[in-house]
């Protein structure tokens, strides 16, 4: 039960269940929908991008597991007031601290600049869940890559 | 009655020793493997099989004069011949061999489907197909211009027979339905429902890969034109299934694939094809795992297809029973006749966490689509949880889904 508790977290059970950021946002002027064929997970990313390039507001619409929901929702939450290239590194972190063997994680680095969505880090123990944590975080890549085909993380 | 044995007079603890796989645990705890509409596990006596193939008698097939050669065919064969007999077929002429239910459903919208369905023909499939049972129809009918039709289901998740019957008309070519639905367990009345298509003059082909673990099938008495399973479904490995057609149908097909084997003689002008069922198996067969899938056949013989699916059915009522009584589970699929599938959703949580937590309970189920989103759609569902049985199943490994599926609801209370 420990190492589900790990997974399934107190933050990660809220942010599922009461996802915050959960609206469409018809003046969004970035927009990307995501995808797991595998898993039938969907989402749609709505992103408001100033002139000067930084994410004024963020949200989201779809269905998922619960660590895609909760992914979303944190994700949404903490992008937003970050300039563009702040996300980017924001997925970097993000993406090698749920995918990277922890060990060969710097403890000192990890996560940084996470702060709460750092509870992702479990993840890492579920091979097959680091899809689901990750389907928001491609879909913000491509978003702001202005892409229109939709995200994949099969 | 032992401690062991079933109602029904299996021996299911002795039985279980032949599946070596089953025995171990998973993040400590013991094993409970219930994806088994996914794949089964393999006996011994089929992993000795093809051991001993491997072992004494590798070479190829049909070609060698030599020692090995014509052990390797003898035995090849003899898979084929026992394949036959299992299914009922006239003759070992019907067998094919396919890498699965997938292919034999291939060869047949290839083959027989390019030969025989032309615009304005129509093909009529099923409500609960899977996906292997749809899309070579679909490439058919854009390939042909004829109409793909569907035969609707109730919420239970039975076909509606009243409107197959208003469905099949002198347009109907072919009638595609599996026997026994991968996602909900629903067994199809194949033979009433092939008795109906022959009345207008289709061809019928059956889906055979979640029926042939499950219960005796007999393409005679079924009147099958067409039936097709995997043998990884059935104990056996997995990349080997056979198709059976009807003689008359196979002899007036094309060929599916050109290659070495499915010819009598070749020139540049010419080629000759050989005669069935080699004319269906282009190149250097998959003779190891033809020979395991004879041993998995001979395997569930022994035990029994009455026996086994005598038991299954207890099983599957007592898992009913008992996941339907846990507060907060509606279960999907709820076919009067149904085999070995229990589809269910835990409310307010996704078929994936469910199956991480089973997982760490070492509870192995299958959660997804089912390759079935056309049936998810119908229930308005992204995903299910699937517990699917085997005849090495036992009621402990129930109670054990079930307090994993409390487990759940501690999470996500």
């Amino acid at each position: 039960m420990s190492d589900l508790r790990d997974l399934y977290q107190d933050l990660i059970v809220d942010h599922s269940k009461n996802p915050r950021n959960f609206r469409e946002m018809p003046d969004a002027n970035r927009c990307a929908d995501g995808f797991n064929p595998l898993c039938g997970d969907k989402l749609r990313l709505y992103l408001k991008i100033d002139d000067e390039g930084v994410i004024r507001d963020a949200s989201f619409k779809g269905s998922g597991c619960a660590i895609s929901t909760a992914s979303a929702s944190m994700m949404t939450g903490m992008i937003k007031n970050q300039s563009i290239e702040r996300a980017r590194d924001l997925f970097d972190t993000f993406h090698q601290l749920v995918t990277r063997p922890h060990e060969e994680l710097d403890p000192n680095e990890a996560g940084i600049g996470l702060g709460k969505m750092a509870v992702f880090a479990g993840v890492n123990e579920f091979p097959a869940r680091v899809k689901c944590a990750t389907l928001a975080w491609h879909t913000l890549k491509n978003a702001l890559e202005d892409k229109q085909e939709a995200a994949h993380t099969e | 009655m032992s401690a062991s044995m079933s109602a029904v007079g299996l021996d299911v603890q002795a039985l279980r020793r032949d599946f070596p796989s089953l025995d171990q645990q998973v993040h400590d705890k013991p094993l409970a493997y219930l994806d088994n509409a996914a794949s089964a596990q393999t006996p011994l006596p089929v992993i000795d099989a093809i051991r001993d193939h491997y072992l004494r008698d590798r070479s190829n097939v049909h070609r060698g004069v030599h020692e090995l050669s014509q052990r390797a065919t003898n035995a090849y064969e003899k898979a084929r011949v026992k394949v036959q007999r299992f299914l009922n077929a006239p003759s070992y002429e019907e067998i094919i061999w396919t890498r699965g239910t997938t292919e034999g459903v291939n060869l047949v919208a290839s083959s027989w489907g390019r030969a025989n369905v032309r615009a304005g023909d129509e093909v009529l499939i099923s409500a609960l197909e899977h996906h292997s049972n749809i899309v070579p129809w679909q490439m058919l009918c854009q390939q042909s211009g004829a109409t793909l039709r569907v035969i609707p289901m109730n919420q239970a998740g039975e076909l509606l027979q009243d409107e197959y019957e208003r469905l099949l008309t002198e347009r109907t070519k072919l009638v595609a339905v599996n026997h026994v639905s991968n996602a909900l367990g629903t067994i199809n009345p194949v033979r009433e429902m092939i008795a109906k298509a022959h009345a207008v003059g289709a061809v019928v082909l059956i889906d055979g890969a979640q029926a042939i673990p499950h219960m005796a099938v007999d393409v005679r008495a079924l009147d099958a034109d067409f039936y097709a399973f995997s043998g990884h479904k059935i104990f056996g490995p997995t990349g080997i299934g056979a198709l059976y057609g009807k003689k008359a149908l196979l002899e007036a097909m094309p060929p599916y694939q050109g290659g070495g084997d499915m010819i009598a003689s070749v020139t540049f002008e010419k080629t000759i094809y050989n005669d069935l069922p080699y004319k269906f198996e282009a190149g250097t067969p998959n003779i190891a795992d033809a020979i395991g899938l004879g041993a998995a056949v001979d395997y569930v013989q022994k035990i029994g297809m009455d026996a086994i699916a005598a038991y299954e059915a207890e099983l599957l009522s007592y898992a009913t029973e008992k996941v339907a009584a846990i507060d907060g589970v509606r279960l999907i699929g709820t076919a009067r006749h149904k085999a070995s599938v229990l589809s269910f959703e835990v409310v307010g949580v996704h078929p994936h966490d469910v199956g991480t937590i089973l997982d760490r309970e070492g509870v192995a189920v299958r959660a997804g689509h089912h390759c079935a989103q056309p049936v998810m759609e119908f229930y308005g569902v992204a995903a299910t949880t699937r517990a699917s049985f085997a005849f090495y199943n036992t009621r402990e490994e129930i109670d054990q889904l079930v307090g994993a599926i409390g487990k759940v609801k501690e999470l996500f209370g």
